[in-house]
C-alpha cells in the first residue's frame, strides 16, 4: 500500500514502527495511536465547520433570492473567520442566579455529542476511528447525550423562556428518537450487522434504492433531531427568542452554533453511510482514498438537500410536530420494518434483480398507501372542522360628489 | 488481565453507597437516585459473572438478565416519578418524612 | 500493571468519587448530574467486560431517558429546602453500619475459591450481537422473559400516565 493509494494506513504503520523502535510496549503504542486519531477526528470536523457555515449562509441566501455574505473576501469566504473573531472576543455574561455547573456544562455536552458520532463512521474502507459492532446504536446513544446538554441549558439559565424552550426541545428530541431507531433497524436487517463498517461494505446496491420508506423516515427524523426547519421549534426566533440558548454569549453560544451546523453535516454523513453506500464507488476498494472522496461527495449532496429543506419550509407548531411523529412516522417506520422483513424473507438472497425490484416496489407501495391515508385523514379532519362563516364581500361606500362636501363645509 | 474480584469489589462499594443514599436522604427523588445506583451495581455484578463464568460456553443468561434489570429499572423509575409528582401536586412536598398521614 | 488494569482503576476511582459526590451534594440537580457521571463510569465497566450491547443500552436507557426524566422531576418539584445526608440524625451510625456491611460482604467473597480467576478470551463468533436477538425470540431461549418485559413496560406506561394525570375538578 503506497502513500498515494492509502495515506492513513501508511502513516499508521510508519508511526507504529517508529514508536515501537523507541521501546514502548505495543499496548502503549496502540494507546498513543488512538489518542492521535481521537485528536484528529475532533479537530477536523471543528475546522470543517468554518467552511460549513459559509456554505450554509451563501446557499441559504441564494435559496432566498438574495446574495448572502459577499463583503469579506471573494464571495464572502472569510465571513466566518470574521464571525469567529467576534465570537471569541465577546464577553461572557452569566445571568444572576444561574447554576454555574449546569450553565457551563451544557455547550460542552452539545458539541461533544456531535463530535462523538465521527468516531464510528467509516471514512473509507480502511480509515475509521473504531469498529464497534453496535455502531448504529452508538449513534443513538451519543445523540441522547446531546439532549442532556439541551435540558441542562434550559434548566441552568434561570430564565423562563430558556426553560420553556428547553422543555419543548427535549420533548421533540426524545419523541423523534423512536422513528429514527426504527428506521435504522431496516439497513441492519438487510446487512445483518449493526456495525457501520459492515453496513457500508454490504451495499453493492445503495439501500436508498431498496428501502426508500426507511430512508425517508430516517431523513425526516434526522432533520427533527437536529432542530432545523421545519422542526426548529427549539430556537424559534419569532416565538421564544432563541429558546434554550438565550442566555449564552461569546464562545459558549459559539459552541451551540457549531454544534447545530456540524450536526447537520453529521446527519448527512450518517445518511450517506447507511443508505447511500458510504465509501462505495468505482475503484474504492483498491484505492481507499477514493472512498473518502466518494463519501464526501455523497455527503455534500445530501447536505445541500438538507439546506434546501431548511430554507423552503415553514415551521411546525409543537402539536403538529408531535402529531407528525406519533401518528405518521412511527407507524410508517414499523410498517417499513414489517414489509421489508416479509419481502426479504420471501425473495432469494443476494442482490439479484428479483429482490431489488420486490423490495423497491413494496416500499414505494407503502409510501403511496401512506400518502393516500394521510390525504384521507386530512380531508376527514377538514370536514369535521366547524366553518364559522363563509367569506364576506367587502362593502365600499361610493365616494360623495365634491359639490355636496363643499355645501356641508360652507 | 483484570481479576474477577476487582469488579465485584467495585460493585459492592457502589451498592453500599447507594444504600447509604437511600437511608440518609430525605428527598424522595434523592432516594430514587440511590435506588438507581443500587440497580447499576447489581448489573455490574451480573455482567461480571456472565463474562467470567458463562460466556466461554456461549451461554447468554447474564446479558438477558441484565436487560431485564434495565427494563425493571426504567419501569420503576417512570412510575415512581409519576407518583412523586402526583404527591407533590397534593401535598406540595416531596420530603419523605412529611408523608405520614397513614401513621398510626 | 497492564494498560487495562490502569484504565480500570482510573475508571473505578471516577465512578466511586461521582457516587460519593452524589450522596453528599446539597442541591438535588447536582446530585442528579453526579449520578449521570457515575452511570458513564458503569457503562465503561460494561465495555471492559466486552458486553458491548449492554454498554450502549445503558447509555441510551439510563443517561438518555432515565436521567432526563429525573431532571424533569427535579425541575418540577423544586423546593427551597436543601437536602443533605446530614439531615438524618443518625447518619454517622448509618455510615458505620454500611461500612460494616461492605466489610462483611468482601470477607465472605474472599472465601470463595474462584474469586481471583482471570477471564478467558472470547472469539468474535461468541460476541455476535445476532445471538442476543435470536435468543430473545427463541422458544427454547428467552422469549417468555422478553414478552413478560414488554407486558411490564405497557403496564408501567399506562400506570405512569394514569398516576401522573391531573384530573379535572380535583382540588389543587
Amino acid at each position: 500500500m503506497s502513500f498515494v493509494a492509502d495515506p492513513v494506513t501508511f502513516i499508521i504503520d510508519w508511526l507504529q514502527r517508529v514508536l515501537g523502535g523507541w521501546g514502548l510496549s505495543s499496548g502503549w503504542v496502540q494507546f498513543i495511536l488512538f489518542a492521535l486519531g481521537a485528536i484528529l477526528l475532533t479537530v477536523g470536523p471543528m475546522l470543517l465547520t468554518v467552511g460549513l457555515i459559509w456554505v450554509e449562509r451563501k446557499l441559504g441566501g441564494r435559496f432566498q433570492d438574495r446574495l448572502g455574505p459577499n463583503r469579506v473576501g471573494p464571495w464572502g469566504v472569510f465571513q466566518t473567520i470574521a464571525d469567529m473573531l467576534k465570537i471569541f472576543t465577546k464577553e461572557y455574561i452569566t445571568p444572576i442566579g444561574a447554576d454555574k455547573v449546569l450553565y457551563n456544562l451544557a455547550p460542552i455536552l452539545a458539541v461533544g455529542a456531535v463530535l462523538g458520532v465521527w468516531a464510528v463512521i467509516p471514512l473509507s474502507s480502511t480509515i475509521f476511528g473504531t469498529n464497534i459492532n453496535v455502531g448504529v446504536l452508538y449513534i443513538m446513544a451519543v445523540g441522547a447525550i446531546g439532549e442532556l446538554g439541551v435540558i441542562l441549558a434550559g434548566l441552568g439559565s434561570n430564565n423562563k423562556y430558556a426553560l420553556l424552550g428547553g422543555f419543548r426541545a427535549v420533548a421533540q428530541l426524545i419523541s423523534y428518537e423512536v422513528p429514527m431507531v426504527l428506521a435504522l433497524l431496516v439497513p441492519v436487517m438487510l446487512s445483518g450487522s449493526m456495525g457501520l463498517n459492515d453496513i457500508a461494505g454490504a451495499q453493492k446496491v445503495a439501500y436508498v434504492f431498496l428501502v426508500p420508506a426507511a430512508a425517508l423516515v430516517f431523513f425526516i427524523a434526522a432533520i427533527a433531531e437536529n432542530g432545523r426547519a421545519p422542526f426548529d421549534l427549539m430556537e424559534a426566533d419569532s416565538e421564544i427568542v432563541a429558546g434554550f440558548n438565550i442566555e449564552y454569549s461569546g464562545l459558549k453560544f459559539g459552541m451551540f452554533y457549531v454544534a447545530d451546523f456540524l450536526h447537520a453535516f453529521t446527519s448527512a454523513l450518517v445518511f450517506s453511510t447507511i443508505f447511500l453506500g458510504g465509501w462505495q464507488g468505482p475503484g474504492a476498494e483498491q484505492y481507499p482514498i477514493l472512498g473518502f472522496i466518494y463519501l464526501m461527495i455523497k455527503t455534500v449532496i445530501v447536505y445541500v438537500f438538507l439546506l434546501g429543506v431548511r430554507f423552503t419550509l415553514p415551521r411546525f407548531r409543537i402539536d403538529q410536530m408531535m402529531a407528525v411523529n406519533w401518528k405518521l412516522l412511527t407507524p410508517l417506520a414499523m410498517a417499513a420494518i414489517l414489509v421489508t422483513a416479509i419481502v426479504d424473507k420471501l425473495t432469494p438472497g443476494g442482490f439479484g434483480l428479483v429482490r431489488i425490484v420486490a423490495l423497491l416496489v413494496s416500499n414505494v407501495g407503502l409510501l403511496l398507501i401512506t400518502n393516500w391515508l394521510v390525504g384521507a385523514y386530512v380531508r376527514a379532519h377538514r370536514a369535521r372542522r366547524q366553518v364559522v362563516s363563509g367569506p364576506r364581500t367587502v362593502v365600499v361606500a361610493p365616494p360623495k360628489p365634491v359639490s355636496e362636501a363643499q355645501e356641508v363645509n360652507a | 488481565m483484570i481479576p474477577l474480584s476487582w469488579f465485584l469489589i467495585l460493585s459492592a462499594i457502589l451498592f453500599i453507597i447507594g444504600l447509604f443514599a437511600v437511608i440518609t436522604r430525605k428527598n424522595s427523588i434523592a432516594i430514587l437516585l440511590g435506588i438507581e445506583l443500587m440497580l447499576n451495581a447489581a448489573n455490574i455484578n451480573i455482567i461480571t459473572f456472565w463474562r467470567y463464568l458463562y460466556a466461554p460456553s456461549g451461554n447468554l443468561d447474564g446479558i438477558i438478565l441484565a436487560l431485564m434489570v434495565f427494563v425493571v429499572a426504567a419501569a420503576e423509575t417512570a412510575v415512581g416519578l409519576g407518583l412523586i409528582l402526583s404527591v407533590y401536586r397534593r401535598r406540595k412536598t416531596v420530603v419523605a418524612d412529611d408523608l405520614d398521614t397513614l401513621k398510626g | 500493571m497492564t494498560l487495562m488494569q490502569v484504565i480500570f482503576l482510573a475508571n473505578a476511582l471516577v465512578t466511586i468519587f461521582a457516587a460519593l459526590m452524589m450522596v453528599t451534594s446539597r442541591k438535588l440537580i447536582h446530585a442528579a448530574l453526579w449520578l449521570v457521571l457515575c452511570l458513564f463510569g458503569v457503562a465503561a465497566v460494561f465495555g471492559m467486560l466486552e458486553a458491548s450491547f449492554i454498554t450502549i443500552v445503558q447509555i441510551i436507557v439510563y443517561i438518555g431517558a432515565i436521567a432526563i426524566l429525573i431532571l424533569f422531576a427535579v425541575m418540577l418539584t423544586q423546593n427551597a429546602v436543601d437536602d443533605s445526608y446530614k439531615g438524618n440524625r443518625r447518619w454517622l451510625m448509618t455510615g458505620l453500619v454500611a461500612l460494616l456491611a461492605l466489610g462483611g460482604t468482601l470477607l465472605a467473597l474472599f472465601t470463595w475459591p474462584k474469586v481471583a480467576s482471570l477471564s478467558t478470551a472470547l472469539t468474535t463468533a461468541q460476541l455476535d450481537i445476532g445471538l442476543i436477538g435470536q435468543a430473545l425470540v427463541d422458544p427454547q431461549g428467552y422469549v417468555i422473559p422478553c414478552e413478560g418485559s414488554s407486558l411490564l413496560l405497557i403496564a408501567a406506561l399506562i400506570g405512569a400516565i394514569y398516576v401522573g394525570m391531573e384530573r379535572k375538578g380535583e382540588e389543587k
